[in-house]
């Protein structure tokens, strides 16, 4: 095992799963906070919320996703510098832009931009709801339950400020630009490809790629241009 | 039709006395040079030019001047073989560039393949990879006769797309890692996909990435350059296939 985790293609092994099990991550996560923008009321958001912070599955998982998340920044980097290594003297003249995507050659870019917006997003929403609290996060009940009124949090955040909002969509469509690589480009990774498979993993990683985007950049616009009212 | 001559060029070029010296960059201009005539044919005439100049000739790697045996090498405007599609340097042709053009040579930018001079780099490194797994092992019995092995047509040709692979190492030059798993994976199809290759296809794999790694190439990020430069569009579908087939060795282990 140890000889595995050594080797090129054992690196790009754990690169390439970690990456697969954070594109389950934001597809579960996205699809929670679509909740925001389908019942104005909040409630819905709410109860979702409510479940996720209580759920003992999503307890364990909590770490595991944080250590999801930490392996695949710390091994980008670490991969990085060996490749960056691989070529000492670099070259004058480049041209690389007709053989290969702007996204595949600049991953760490695009990942570490994507690290940025995480660590705000984090402090934003995340720090506050599960440690410093906040006044807007006022307990509510719902159908008998008490809860924290994290819609209250989330959406005034986007009403309040124009300039978050348009941080969050270019945060998603950061995202999604990163994932229009590193979507097939794990399953190449993991050998789960052929010349039948190439076209279908790419389109298939597209379509999740402009959904992720979409999707994550719908949500501050609802709230910035008014349609919650 | 007569060729159209390109009036004046300028050549800037990578010059370096040895391994160990620095190099740096020199711009010559040669004149008159036919649109027709091969891009070494035209490294040929600024060599006899320089000559002429009492200066050091320009040594760069040439063979066969056909495309076929993997010799000629040269990152040309940015682009390994050039500023054209599945083609070697030597199939390049003066056609694809304009005239006043400053034209930039460097040699493949790599740490296993260390300049030894100008544009010639040392390729041992792919030597090495093919000498770890490379090859299968017949070590009794007489020759048998090819078609008494059944193998279904379409892993014969893609095995053969695979072999189409001249070892030139543009692969290593395109990609933004200086990574070999083209070469590597094209060397592992080839075998695989043939039941020769199956008795020694876990070592092959094991042994040929583990060299690999071991001679300093970088890892492979799947940004497809490889495929898009090599002159023989070797696929990057065979680097699944070298995954697949390392990840298999290593499991069952």
């Amino acid at each position: 095992m140890s000889k595995f985790l050594t080797a090129s293609i054992g690196r790009k092994f754990v690169m390439s799963l970690s990456g697969l099990f954070l594109v389950v991550f934001i597809a579960v996560h996205l699809g929670l906070n679509l909740l925001l923008i389908f019942d104005n009321s909040g409630d819905l958001f709410n109860q979702g919320a409510h479940f996720m912070a209580t759920n003992p599955l999503i307890k364990i998982m909590e770490p595991i996703l944080g250590l999801g998340f930490i392996i695949h920044i710390v091994w980008s980097f670490f991969l990085e510098y060996q490749n960056w290594k691989a070529r000492p003297v670099k070259y004058a003249k480049k041209n690389m832009s007709g053989a290969s995507s702007w996204a595949s050659r600049n991953m760490l870019v695009l990942g570490g931009l994507v690290l940025v917006f995480l660590i705000i997003h984090i402090i934003n929403f995340f720090v506050k709801m599960k440690f410093t609290g906040d006044p807007l996060l006022a307990e509510v009940t719902i159908n008998g339950e008490h809860m924290h009124n994290a819609y209250a949090l989330v959406s005034s955040a986007f009403i309040n400020s124009a300039a978050l909002g348009i941080f969050y969509i270019l945060g998603g469509i950061l995202l999604g630009i990163h994932l229009s690589h590193g979507f097939w480009s794990a399953f190449q990774t993991l050998g789960l490809n052929n010349k039948h498979w190439l076209n279908r993993w790419k389109v298939i990683g597209t379509i999740y790629a402009i959904l992720i985007a979409v999707g994550y950049a719908v949500i501050p616009l609802y709230f910035m241009l008014g349609l919650y009212k | 039709m007569a060729d159209k001559i390109l009036k004046k060029l300028k050549i800037k070029v990578w010059r370096q006395k040895n391994a160990k010296s620095k190099g740096k960059f020199e711009t010559y201009t040669i004149e008159n040079i036919s649109t027709g005539s091969s891009f070494l044919e035209m490294m040929d005439i600024l060599n006899f030019q320089l000559i002429e100049e009492g200066i050091d000739p320009i040594a760069f790697d040439h063979d066969c001047r056909e495309g076929i045996c993997g010799t000629c090498s040269l990152y040309i405007n940015g682009r390994p073989h050039g500023p054209d599609t599945e083609v070697t340097t030597c199939q390049l042709h003066m056609r694809k560039f304009k005239d006043g053009e400053t034209i930039v040579i460097e040699p493949w930018r790599a740490r296993a393949f260390p300049v030894i001079k100008d544009l010639v780099v040392d390729r041992t490194a792919f030597e090495k990879i093919l000498q770890a797994g490379g090859f299968v092992s017949v070590n009794t019995g007489g020759v048998p006769d090819a078609n008494t092995i059944p193998i279904p047509k379409d892993d014969a040709e893609e095995s053969m797309d695979a072999a189409a692979c001249i070892g030139c190492g543009a692969c290593v030059a395109a990609c933004k890692n200086s990574s070999a798993m083209l070469f590597v994976s094209a060397k592992v199809s080839h075998l695989a996909k043939l039941p020769q290759g199956k008795v020694e296809a876990a070592s092959r794999a094991k042994n040929m990435v583990s060299k690999m790694d071991e001679l300093g190439f970088g890892g492979c990020t799947n940004t497809q350059a490889c495929e898009a430069e090599c002159p023989k569009s070797i696929s990057i579908t065979n680097i699944a296939r070298l995954n697949r087939e390392y990840l298999k060795a290593r499991i069952s282990e």
